[in-house]
């Protein structure tokens, strides 16, 4: 499994060149100052162009998204949200190369998507945590490392971070079974983040959360996103944590999948995602708008069929 | 041997009783049910006077044990190895079958009819045929009939077991751009693994019973199995009993190890597969 990812050359490693960089305290926005080899100015973390995808047979054939262009800065913080059946998890599924889009063309740091899986640009989260039952939170955290051969050392300093990072020092050496429903998402973002990706996609993470947990969750994310400066795709259907999160939230709508509106919600990466925030009336009028731009378009009553 | 686990709950409270005592319990309890079978038995032959053409008592199948421990030990070997090289063999060939028919759905579908036909011939029916096909002198039918009992359970578990990745857990390899090898030992072969020790764990006691019933239908003098059924035939009951003791301890033998097997494996893999 080679990664060769294209950052600066690492002087003090011989052998393994392509793994994941060592240095920690990596500056937030590393697309800026890890490629040199890209004169005028980094690519966007996600650039989609008419990008359309359909399922099925040619008999009964369902357009999970229709004519899609989305563009994602690095270091940017999208919400795409939608009620069911507006493909937004679909789009994310494109991104991660994890289905193939049926025309249109996206890409992922300026490469093909499948290019940028294959050098692990992107780190992934899912509803369900899908940790492995059998592996401790340190082995879970650490399988996409192992996987691409990390040395040792690396590896349990990197594990050894990432718990910090996700505030489960004390659960190491726990089983996934022995952790509730909240830890275990934070095992995966964990997970999600081992590789130090430029780019999180993550697909409802809190969606099977109770509403305390969650909101504690999202304020840890807003933290560690801002941490490692990684430019984020987060796909919900609740309004608050989209505005609460994002820098930008994408509104879709269903049947067709496509995007109806986009809203900057013009709260700063800078501004502490807290409880003052929740309540303050610069946010509850983001809200608002998300809501009536949700409503504007045709919402589909009767709810989903497919993702 | 069932009602060991029952009986000492009617005499005290469970919730009362401190888990040092239910220790002990859980070793005395059959210590003590063995012991008043004994008696009852050794009772039913001395004071009752059973014939003991019928049933010879403990005592009489403990001195013929004493008395032809050498000869009960060799046999024991024969058949224990007998029954250990047909469970080797049928679970390795089970578990790399099952992993063909896991990794191509056309292996499955070729195999499934022999599957399910290995898995209703009688011993009975195939003991003869192999022990004259391999000769008199030979222990391979004896072995390959062990083997073709293990196989099944072991090849229809692995199977199943291959089966219990989440699409999930694919996605998430998938996004890591994990190799196939590597897909398959650090997620799919540890999801397998308890089903295919439930699957061991069958075929371990198959496997000494088969190799047991086969030496009834000819093959080489020598093993448990045939003993018993010569001291039969020549009304050395005792013998035949004594003979039946080692197959008990055969049996049990095969199932403490693979209970080992399996602790360490769950000691490896705590929760198994799914949970």
């Amino acid at each position: 499994m080679t990664t060769d990812r294209p950052t600066a050359p690492v002087p003090d490693q011989e052998d393994h060149v392509d793994d994941p960089q060592p240095d920690r305290e990596r500056p937030v926005r590393r697309a800026t100052d890890s490629e040199p080899d890209h004169a005028f100015g980094a690519p966007p973390a996600v650039r989609a162009r008419g990008v359309s995808k359909t399922f099925g047979s040619r008999r009964s054939q369902v357009t999970a998204l229709s004519e899609v262009d989305l563009t994602v800065a690095a270091g940017e913080f999208v919400a795409l949200i939608g009620p069911s059946g507006c493909g937004k998890s679909t789009l994310m599924r494109l991104i991660a190369d994890l289905e193939a889009p049926t025309s249109g063309s996206l890409e992922v740091f300026g490469k093909p998507a499948a290019r940028a899986r294959a050098d692990q640009d992107y780190g992934i989260a899912f509803q369900q945590a899908g940790l492995l039952p059998w592996r401790t939170v340190a082995a879970n955290i650490a399988l996409p490392l192992e996987l691409h051969r990390a040395p040792r050392a690396e590896r349990k300093q990197r594990v050894a971070e990432l718990v910090e990072l996700v505030g489960l020092g004390d659960f190491a050496k726990s089983r996934p079974d022995q952790l509730s429903g909240g830890m275990q998402q934070r095992v995966a973002i964990a997970r999600s983040l081992a590789e130090r990706p430029r780019l999180l996609l993550m697909d409802e993470p809190f969606g099977a959360l109770d509403e305390m947990t969650r909101e504690r969750m999202q304020a840890e994310l807003a933290r560690i996103s801002l941490e490692t400066g990684a430019a984020v795709v987060f796909v919900t259907h609740s309004i608050p944590e989209a505005v609460f999160l994002a820098d930008r939230v994408v509104v879709m709508s269903a049947r067709p999948g496509r995007i109806t509106d986009e809203i900057v919600t013009g709260i700063g990466r800078d501004v502490v995602r807290d409880e003052h925030l929740r309540e303050d009336p610069a946010f509850f009028s983001k809200v608002t708008e998300v809501r009536e731009a949700l409503h504007a378009g045709p919402v589909s009553a009767s709810g989903a069929h497919e993702r | 041997m069932t009602t060991t686990r029952t009986r000492p709950a009617p005499g005290r409270p469970a919730t009362a009783s401190p888990a040092a005592t239910e220790r002990i319990g859980r070793v005395v309890a059959p210590v003590v049910v063995g012991v008043i079978g004994l008696a009852g038995w050794q009772f039913l032959v001395s004071v009752v006077e059973v014939s003991p053409y019928l049933l010879p008592g403990p005592q009489e199948i403990g001195s013929e044990l004493n008395d032809n421990f050498a000869a009960v030990r060799e046999a024991f070997w024969i058949t224990g190895a007998n029954a250990a090289i047909g469970l080797l063999f049928g679970t390795v060939v089970g578990i790399v079958l099952a992993g063909l028919a896991a990794w191509a759905r056309v292996v499955d579908g070729m195999l499934a009819f022999v599957v399910a036909s290995l898995a209703v011939v009688p011993i009975v029916a195939l003991a003869p045929v192999l022990n004259s096909m391999y000769g008199a002198d030979s222990e391979y039918g004896r072995r390959a009939i062990a083997a073709i009992a293990a196989f099944v359970p072991v090849y229809v578990n692995t199977v199943r077991g291959l089966r219990q990745t989440t699409p999930q857990h694919r996605d998430l390899m998938h996004s890591y751009s994990a190799s196939g090898w590597q897909t398959f030992s650090s997620l799919t072969l540890p999801s397998a693994a308890p089903h295919v020790i439930t699957g061991i764990r069958v075929a371990s006691s198959l496997a000494v019973i088969s190799a047991l019933v086969a030496e009834y239908f000819g093959g080489p003098r020598g093993g448990l199995g045939s003993f018993i059924s010569t001291s039969a035939a020549t009304s050395a009951y005792a013998l035949a009993w004594a003979y039946v003791v080692a197959a008990i301890v055969l049996g049990l033998v095969a199932y403490v190890v693979t209970v080992l097997i399996e602790r360490l494996v769950q000691w490896r893999l705590p929760t198994g597969g799914r949970s």
